[in-house]
């Protein structure tokens, strides 16, 4: 099947809180999507709504064509995680897994993969209460992945885990975008997907704000810009913005100047005989291209000071 | 469905709290009816003239047809072989308080031994002249009381096992009011007058001792064997009484004929008579009040304990049909409660009433069937209410509210009606009528006598509906619940 999620004019109120305000995206296979928003932009909603949980008030959500509860053993087709401390806490990783395997009518054994493939072996005949929560997010992980699916949707992945278990995440993840699956991964922390995501579906106030690729997106960010490392920093701002530049101070030595190209920048200097240890292009990092694109929709953001 | 009945299972045995409270269901249903059989006791005891203390437990003798029967009266009898008949006229039937059921007449039985067969014709304190025989059979003839003005003529004839009854208000127009079998009545059969009354219903005066005095004339008795004296029995199925005193009542032969006094019943042992001795199987079942608490929790809990974490969205996520998901839970929980309460119901009921039986209290015998139709009915009535709970847990979604509700529902009326014996019993109808606790009437094993009077209370094992509609009244609570569970679970989002 063509394992893409579609969801299609997503709105959904609860109470006076609209939820979901038209929410339309495509995430295809191949790639990691990322699917990032501030707090209360709609992300778990969403990701409620293609799962069969919440009812949307109007729109639709499918996978590969189909709605989510037309799906024979669903979790062989989308393996999803949306809340790791969803536990039965005396229960321990492997009866969890068996009993999602027996309701997908998936052979034992595959428990065993699974609590391999995330690292559970010694832990997993323990009671799930004593979990931290990064072992949790791996046993949500492993559930979402008992069924093989071609599809993965996780809802913060990376919330409470190590170094190491963001690396791991991160690994796995492109390692099954690579593979040709659909993986959309939600996030409130852009730079969590640094690295990770190849799309960007970036939400808030329950629409999509920017559906792109994670390339042009920091292309348009960076817009340009020039960095620049010099301990003459006065005498370059002045010929600088003699120049026409706008030139902004980032840090004790360094610069950042728009308007104006590094070579017209270099001729510049030299001839007033500034030095300089670096300039270069600059390249947006995604944090502040996120910043950039959702600074009108930000719900919750503090008062400016 | 095979893989989310397996699903559910697992999910079941994984949570230790859910095993434990499985495993309560029978320790304590068992262990609390013993418990409560224990402290119950029932017995007689009196001095003798030397100073000596006698007592014992209580008995009650099995009527032909094996049920508890209470036989007490007085009997002024001759024996009579074959075929034969009794006759005789009554003009009074008199008591210091006459009771309803107050009976005087005529009676062929076996022999004295309390609980043998017998057919009988009699006129009643209020009930007009009946034929009553084999203590559960019970056929009214002419209306109205007697009195020298009105008297009653009653006749029974005996041809082989069968006995003929028949009245007259003159003694000529004889009408036949019933014909009783009594198989295997042996050749040599007693046959003559008796008087008997039950203690005070009417002013719940039991320890007044009553004695109603039958008067009898144009006596006359035919048959081989026939024609000697009369002699005069107490029969008696109660206590014992002290030696060298007499059983209550007497006959006397009058210029015109005789009078008999006497008191006692012979009818049915009916639980909460005033003088029955019989005790119900509902009271060796008394622990099913504290499993049914056990079982709500177990039942509630094993959903709404996966709202509480949320895992209900991954139930939901992996098998979206809600209404699925729902009847594989109540398959599950109804099937493993079934078989703990099975269990805990076929230990309590022995060993509750073996610890009856030490008390000095009779246990009223069950037929294999009936103690089978008890136990599984019972244990039927836990999966029910189990499942009954689950649904109220769906529909409410947390543990407290739907286990509070559970136990208005269920608990509370089983134990106003059932426990508190003081409670009216029009009040205790009605909430065995219409809470789901109207399924307890499976614990019914005694018929209702019209000619015995009694409380006829949940708390005496008499419930208003039958096993069968009462058992249908929890089904209606649960499969109710069960739609509405299914109906918000497909509404509502997860």
């Amino acid at each position: 099947m063509e394992a893409t999620i579609e969801v299609s004019g997503l709105h959904k109120q609860f109470g006076p809180v609209k939820a979901l305000d038209g929410m339309t995206f495509t995430v295809q296979p191949g790639q990691v999507t990322g699917f990032v928003g501030p707090n209360g932009a709609g992300k778990s909603t969403t990701m409620r709504v293609i799962l069969g949980l919440d009812r949307p008030d109007d729109g639709t959500a499918a996978i590969g064509g189909r709605a989510y509860h037309e799906l024979k053993h669903p979790l062989r087709t989308v393996g999803s995680l949306l809340d790791a401390a969803a536990l039965q806490p005396g229960r321990s990783a492997r009866n969890h897994l068996r009993w999602l395997a027996c309701s997908q009518k998936l052979p034992a054994k595959r428990v065993d993969e699974v609590i391999a493939l995330a690292g559970l072996d010694s832990a997993s005949r323990r009671r799930a209460g004593g979990y931290s929560l990064g072992m949790r997010q791996r046993l949500g992980l492993a559930a979402a992945m008992l069924g093989d699916p071609p599809v993965l949707m996780l809802d913060e992945p990376f919330n409470g885990l190590d170094p190491e278990g963001i690396y791991w995440i991160r690994t796995f993840l492109r390692d099954l975008a690579a593979r040709g699956r659909t993986v959309l991964v939600s996030s409130h922390l852009m730079s969590e997907l640094e690295d990770t995501a190849d799309h960007l579906v970036v939400v808030g106030r329950g629409r999509v704000i920017a559906d792109t690729s994670v390339a042009t997106l920091i292309t348009a960010a960076s817009d340009g810009r020039v960095t620049l490392r010099t301990t003459a920093r006065a005498e370059a701002t002045a010929v600088l913005t003699h120049a026409g530049a706008t030139v902004t101070t980032v840090g004790p030595d360094e610069l950042i100047i728009s308007h104006l190209s590094a070579e017209r920048a270099v001729v510049l200097l030299t001839e007033n005989a500034i030095g300089f240890s670096e300039i270069s292009a600059h390249r947006a990092s995604l944090e502040e291209a996120y910043m950039e694109l959702t600074r009108e929709s930000v719900e919750f953001r503090g008062e400016p000071s | 469905m095979t893989e989310l009945l397996r699903s559910e299972w697992i999910k079941f045995r994984s949570v230790r709290g859910l095993v434990i409270g499985l495993l309560l269901i029978p320790i304590l249903t068992a262990g609390l009816s013993v418990l409560t059989a224990s402290g119950s006791q029932c017995g007689w005891g009196y001095q003798t003239p030397s100073g000596q203390q006698e007592s014992g437990g209580c008995s009650a003798p099995t009527g032909p047809g094996g049920e508890l029967v209470q036989d007490t009266f007085y009997f002024a009898h001759q024996p009579l072989t074959g075929d034969g008949s009794i006759t005789v006229r009554m003009t009074g039937l008199a008591s210091s308080a006459l009771q309803p059921w107050a009976k005087s007449g005529i009676i062929i039985k076996a022999n004295t031994v309390p609980g043998s067969a017998y057919a009988a014709m009699m006129v009643t304190g209020a009930h007009g002249v009946r034929m009553e025989w084999d203590y559960t059979q019970d056929t009214a003839g002419m209306p109205g009381g007697v009195s020298a003005a009105t008297p009653r003529w009653l006749r029974l004839i005996r041809a082989g096992d069968t006995i003929t009854g028949y009245d007259s208000a003159d003694g000529t127009h004889w009408t036949k009011v019933g014909t009783a079998t009594l198989a295997g009545l042996p050749a040599t059969v007693q046959a003559g007058m008796f008087a008997a009354t039950p203690s005070d219903q009417v002013t719940a005066n039991s320890s007044a001792a009553i004695i109603a005095t039958g008067t009898f004339d144009h006596v006359s008795i035919a048959g081989n064997g026939t024609g000697g004296t009369w002699a005069g029995t107490f029969v008696n199925s109660g206590p014992p009484n002290p030696p060298g005193q007499s059983g209550p009542g007497g006959f006397q032969q009058t210029s015109t004929g005789f009078t008999v006094n006497g008191q006692g019943d012979i009818a049915p042992d009916v639980p909460g008579n005033n003088d029955s001795t019989g005790t119900p199987i509902s009271h060796a079942l008394n622990g099913v009040f504290v499993g049914l608490i056990v079982v709500i929790v177990v039942g509630a809990i094993f959903i709404t304990a996966e709202y509480r974490r949320g895992m209900i969205r991954t139930t939901f996520a992996a098998t979206p049909a809600r209404g699925k998901v729902l009847a594989a839970k109540a398959i599950v929980l109804g099937s493993l409660t079934f078989v703990a309460a099975l269990i805990g119901c076929a230990i309590a009921i022995p060993l509750a009433s073996h610890q009856l039986r030490n008390g000095g209290n009779v246990v009223d015998p069950l037929t294999a069937l009936t103690w089978l139709r008890v136990v599984i009915g019972t244990a039927a009535v836990f999966a029910a209410i189990a499942v009954l709970a689950l649904a109220l847990g769906a529909i409410f979604r947390r543990g407290a509210a739907a286990v509070s509700t559970a136990i208005v529902l269920i608990v509370v009326p089983y134990f106003l009606a059932i426990a508190l014996p003081n409670l009216p019993t029009v009040l205790s109808d009605w909430l065995m009528r219409i809470t789901p606790t109207a399924a307890m009437a499976v614990q019914q094993t005694i018929p209702r006598y019209p000619q015995v009077p009694a409380p006829y209370g949940p708390s005496w094992g008499f419930f208003p509906l039958s096993p069968l509609a009462g058992f249908a009244v929890l089904c209606a609570w649960t499969g109710g619940a069960l739609w509405l569970a299914a109906w918000l679970l497909d509404r509502r989002d997860a």
